[in-house]
């Protein structure tokens, strides 16, 4: 049973690339997958009659208690023949309908496509939580179904409220499920019905259930929602409005009848909700001009009929609902059909501008003239036989069944009329309407509908052959009476009368009407009461307006009011925890050493100084000497790891904050905070400190377990590392370093995307560009903007002479002429590639000669510290920060050719390397091993070296490793590289090309 | 478990310095608000690790003289993790430079809008249109399917 809906699901995937490639030659194609379900269905068939119902039961969430669990019984045989049926046909005539350049094709089809699966997948399931799933699953498919032309307001809308809608009811539905199912102890339907519980709960259970069936079957007062989903393609209609979606309500009440039939809240609402829905339904249809929406209202009376007859509760009744929700699947759908293609050949589906297609289009009107009077319920056709059980079933039963007779009696005569409204607005010849036009009919086009209307005679007259399938899930309503069968002809009785009676008053309906046919329609006073529209717009308006309301009182868009209601709570939450943990066992110890308080009061002064400075570069070093203070207290501590890593990432800050800063007014400016406002931040700033005060005496003081590191010791012996601490982030722990690398890569992404705007790496800055003449990092623009015609590096030479003539800004920065300036340079010359690039006032030979002498140095020690971390202070975190360090005095040294330089790749493939590396080791432990990440080791003997100790371990700390470096690289070019070359532009009177087009910088 | 009063105060004065920072308007303030809070809980993590012993690197010192290694993982994760949030700070203060030449987080606009939405407004909107409103939705529903008969109903009813 899997594989039916597997095959759904993958035909639903190629389906957009098979319409991309071969049009609509892909639709008759898509329609052999439902057509393969009808086939394998049809193989079951009298495995399914004989009453060997088959299972498909596979795990899904046993957590959840919740299974993959298929049934193939005979209610679901039947709807799974309505909804694969159906939906290969109407795939099949979607090839025509559309024309080859509609919008969205390949979606719309693997949209259908998907949608058949669902409804195979809602009918097959045995899990109510399943069904759930597929329910919902449904809704969502037809609200891209209806919404297909999402360029019209009316698609848009009618979709939303189908949507809104069905998913109201689908949430009741889903609450009514978990009340059933963990009333009954099972989610299994099949146990549930065979063994109901009961009691109050599982009323309201089953009441909540019955809103999701209503909805979903478009019963009053949800019915709504029908007539506007006709703004879907025609094809959507006749599936969705027709065959399947809609029947969905009226299977679940199908299925769900033998077991709850008999409660009070299931009977009266299905027999007043139904009853009311169908004549409403019949009276709107009768009075639609629009083909199409006549069928809406009609769907909508039917729909209410099925839901009484399948509902009502006894065997006979169930039997004739089964059969006439088959004889509606056949001749709803062909009638949509039939009006998809008068609309397509057409242009209209106004009934007051068709005429004489009767003429033109004799064999249409034949197809839609056996499909309405299987509507209509003709002797012979299916819909017939269906009406004349259920008229027989219902004239056995009590009184209540004898009034239900007679409004059922009413709505068939009712639709009788409107059957023969549609027939006649269709295909007559109309005394003062001119003849419509109508292109030539197509064979093809006519197929879907043919079949469709001539399956409605064959199965009326052969209706016998699926009594026994449908009898069998009829039995499920115990019943001491001789059972009534469904067949084609049940001969002369009092049922047969009614029938002709039914269709006598539809008959009289059509006169009457006829007769009434020129005045207008008198204003339908008790309208306004069932127009549940009003109240459905009413009540979404409400909401809106509640949710206003909320925002504004609640929402006031400024972030420090909303940090402060952030505090208020977690302040009020922590106090009352501190009050009710009342009393606390503090111990307290002055210090560990006199240096923590030397260190501490280094840190707080840093901290007040923060707070006081008025200049964005002091407070941004004060704030740096606050890290260093820290990280000296983590080695004071015992942690050289911490203090090792605090100690680079405050100095990669420094740099990178600083390089923004240069951008930025050099004093905080703006609106600064009014006195009073700041009191407030001081206040809440100083109760929020006092508070975490407390619970840190408090929350060290109520340590009682042992801890759980105790164990970490024996585990990094194992995992063959002595550092216990880097051993936990690569092995033990290396779940939450995935985590934490994944951060640290979006916000790069983040950070390069806000600098960037497009890609993260634009042309790296490179040597070769021919924008690398004009000097980095000028200070005065006229020495920058003089050189466009100098051609070479001998350009930049030329102004570094220049240069050398102005006065020599700073201590340090010395002026040098360029060693390789005359253009014969090698590069052997020079300390730094790039060093040319500079502006030559900002040059600094003591810094170059320092950073060539070094930056291979540091390099070296970076990946010591990489390799060395396992059994001392270091590892990928520590190490990739000290590589990117290197980088870094790179390009302070010699600007950002110099970084592009020095390294040529894109961060973001380092970035991905690394990646890809520590995944890569997280996958290989799941294949390998147990688990994802899993550790395993690798010793091989290595001649002259002894044995290699390779921990997988150590290949996922190389993982972080190039994670950092390329981050702290993605960081140095956005923050650096990307600045300045904004800055330059500036310089040069353009405005930053920030947007640029990938590529055209070549 | 005792705990050094020096880092129990610190915390407190990196958290009160942290959160005053971090109720300003100006994004660097913030950014340096959220380093100086990063610091605070780190040092607190810190103090729950226990007296201070030796590093935490077996064959360096005794078993029973060594710290507790797992607050040591979760600051390092916090380190770097703050580090990624100050660059990407950093990068938000310096689009916001751009865009609007300063670095303050202005009030959310949309916010603004609906809570300066007039009352007049308000009053207009309730009551007697929603049938209005109801019909228009309603003849939107349908409009695909051009019927006459059925709008002038609900005008009427409107």
């Amino acid at each position: 049973m899997i594989g039916v809906l597997v095959a759904h699901a993958l035909a639903a995937l190629i389906a957009p690339w098979l319409v991309g490639r071969i049009g609509l030659k892909a639709f008759p194609v898509l329609a052999l997958v439902p057509a393969g379900a009808v086939v394998w269905a049809a193989a079951n068939t009298s495995d399914v009659t004989a009453g060997r119902a088959s299972e498909s039961v596979h795990q899904w969430v046993p957590s959840l208690g919740m299974e993959l669990a298929f049934r193939l019984d005979p209610l679901s045989l039947l709807m799974t023949f309505v909804a694969a049926g159906v939906g290969s046909l109407v795939l099949a005539y979607c090839g025509r309908y559309f024309a080859a350049d509609e919008q969205g094709l390949g979606r719309f089809a693997a949209v259908l496509v998907a949608f058949a699966g669902a409804m195979i997948g809602l009918v097959l399931s045995d899990d109510l939580l399943l069904l759930y799933v597929f329910w919902e699953l449904t809704t969502v498919l037809s609200f891209l179904l209806v919404g297909h032309n999402a360029d019209r307001q009316g698609a848009r809308r009618a979709a939303m409220d189908a949507l809104i809608v069905t998913t109201f009811g689908g949430l009741a539905m889903l609450v009514g499920a978990v009340i059933v199912g963990e009333a009954a102890g099972t989610y299994r339907i099949s146990e549930i019905v065979a063994n109901p519980p009961g009691g109050t709960t599982v009323s309201i259970g089953v009441a909540l259930l019955l809103v999701g069936a209503l909805s979903k079957s478009a019963l009053v007062p949800f019915h709504f929602w029908l007539p506007g989903a006709m703004a879907a393609p025609t094809p959507v209609s006749a599936y969705l409005h027709a065959a399947a979606m809609v029947k969905a309500g009226v299977f679940l009440v199908a299925r769900l009848a033998p077991a709850f039939a008999d409660l009070d809240v299931w009977r009266w609402s299905i027999l007043v909700l139904g009853l009311t829905t169908l004549l409403l339904g019949a009276l709107r249809a009768l009075r639609q001009h629009d083909l199409k929406l006549l069928l809406a209202y009609g769907t909508v009376s039917q729909l209410g009929l099925l839901t009484v007859l399948v509902g009502q509760g006894s065997r006979d009744v169930l039997l004739a609902g089964l059969g006439l929700l088959l004889a509606h699947a056949l001749y709803k759908s062909a009638l949509f059909l039939t009006v998809g293609i008068i609309d397509h050949d057409t242009g209209t589906r106004d009934l007051r501008v068709l005429s004489g297609l009767g003429r033109t289009r004799r064999r249409l009107a034949v197809i839609a003239g056996l499909a309405a009077a299987s509507m209509a319920g003709i002797p012979l056709f299916a819909g017939f036989a269906a009406k004349e059980t259920a008229f027989d079933a219902l004239l056995h039963g009590d009184t209540v069944d004898v009034l239900t007779l007679v409004v059922v009696l009413v709505g068939v005569a009712l639709t009788a009329a409107y059957a023969w409204r549609f027939w006649w607005g269709a295909f007559a010849t109309k005394d003062d309407v001119p003849d419509r036009r109508c292109t030539a009919p197509r064979t093809s086009f006519e197929l879907a509908p043919a079949l469709l209307a001539g399956g409605g005679l064959v199965l009326g007259v052969g209706f016998s052959a699926v009594d026994a399938l449908l009898s069998r899930h009829a039995d499920l309503i115990p019943s001491d009476e001789k059972p009534l069968h469904l067949a084609g002809w049940h001969g002369v009785g009092p049922a047969l009368g009614l029938s002709v009676l039914a269709l006598a008053l539809g008959a009289v309906v059509v006169l009457v009407q006829r007769r009434l046919a020129g005045r207008p329609v008198p204003a339908e006073a008790p309208r306004r009461l069932v127009d549940a529209r009003v109240a459905y717009v009413l009540l979404v308006r409400g909401t809106e307006r509640l949710s206003v309301a909320a925002a504004r009182a609640t929402q006031s868009g400024s972030l420090p009011v909303y940090l402060m209601t952030i505090l208020a709570v977690f302040g009020a939450a922590m106090t009352t925890a501190l009050i009710t943990g009342l009393p606390w066992n503090v111990e307290l110890r002055t210090w560990d050493e006199p240096a923590q308080g030397a260190v501490g009061l280094l840190v707080v002064a840093g901290t007040i100084l923060t707070l006081r400075a008025r200049r964005r570069l002091k407070a941004v070093v004060l704030s740096g000497v606050v890290g260093y203070g820290v990280a000296t207290l983590f080695a004071l501590q015992g942690a050289p790891d911490l203090a090792l890593t605090q100690f680079l990432v405050e100095t990669v800050t420094l740099v990178v904050v600083v390089l923004v800063l240069r951008r930025l007014p050099s004093h905080f400016t703006g609106t600064v905070s009014s006195k009073r406002r700041r009191r407030v931040h001081i206040l809440i700033g100083v109760a929020a400190g006092a508070l975490m005060t407390m619970l840190t005496l408090v929350a060290a003081g109520a340590r009682e377990a042992a801890p759980v590191s105790e164990l970490f010791a024996s585990a990094s012996k194992l995992a063959g590392g002595n550092n216990i601490v880097n051993v936990t982030l690569v092995d033990l722990r290396a779940w939450d370093t995935m985590g934490e690398i994944a951060v640290l890569v979006v916000a790069a992404t983040g950070v390069t995307s806000l600098l960037f705007l497009r890609r993260r790496s634009r042309a790296m800055p490179r040597l070769s560009d021919p924008a690398a003449d004009s000097p980095v990092w000028a200070t005065d623009p006229a020495t920058s903007g003089s050189g466009p015609g100098a051609d070479g590096r001998t350009g930049s030479a030329g102004r570094a002479t220049q240069g050398g003539s102005a006065p020599v800004p700073g201590l340090l920065t010395v002026v040098q002429h360029a060693a390789g300036g005359s253009g014969t340079a090698k590069s052997a010359e020079r300390w730094l590639v790039a060093e040319n690039t500079l502006a030559p006032e900002r040059r600094s030979i003591l810094l170059e000669v320092v950073v060539r002498l070094i930056f291979h140095t540091v390099l070296v020690l970076s990946v010591y510290l990489l390799w060395a971390g396992h059994d001392l202070p270091g590892g990928g975190f520590a190490g990739g920060i000290v590589a990117g360090l290197a980088f870094t005095i790179r390009y302070l040294a010699g600007g950002r050719y110099e970084l592009g330089e020095a390294a040529p790749v894109g961060a973001g493939l380092v970035i991905g390397l690394g990646l890809v590396i520590a995944v890569g080791t997280g996958l290989a432990g799941a294949i390998l091993g147990d688990a994802v990440l899993q550790g395993g080791a690798w010793k091989p003997d290595i001649p002259l070296l002894g044995t290699l100790k390779l921990y997988s371990s150590t290949l996922f700390d190389i993982g972080v490793y190039l994670v950092v470096v390329g981050v702290v690289l993605d960081v140095l070019r956005s923050f650096g590289s990307e600045i300045d070359r904004q800055i330059d532009e500036e310089r040069h009177g353009r405005t930053p090309t920030v947007e640029r087009a990938p590529g055209s910088t070549r | 478990m005792s705990v050094s009063a020096v880092l129990a105060i610190l915390v407190g004065v990196l958290v009160a310095g942290g959160v005053i920072l971090l109720l300003e308007r100006s994004l660097t303030r913030v950014l340096l608000g959220a380093v100086l809070l990063g610091n605070g809980i780190n040092v607190m993590i810190l103090a729950m690790g226990g007296v201070a012993k030796n590093a935490p690197i077996i064959g360096q010192s005794a078993k029973g003289d060594q710290n507790d290694p797992l607050p040591q993982v979760m600051i390092l994760t916090s380190i770097v993790i703050t580090f990624a949030m100050t660059a990407f700070l950093l990068a938000l203060a310096y689009r916001s430079w751009q865009l609007q030449g300063h670095d303050e987080v202005q009030d959310d606009v949309e916010d603004r809008l609906v809570a300066t939405r007039r009352e007049a407004e308000e009053l207009e909107d309730t009551g007697a249109d929603a049938d209005l409103e109801a019909a228009e939705d309603a003849r939107a529903a349908v409009e695909e399917t051009p019927s006459p008969d059925d709008d002038a109903a609900l005008t009427r009813d409107a």
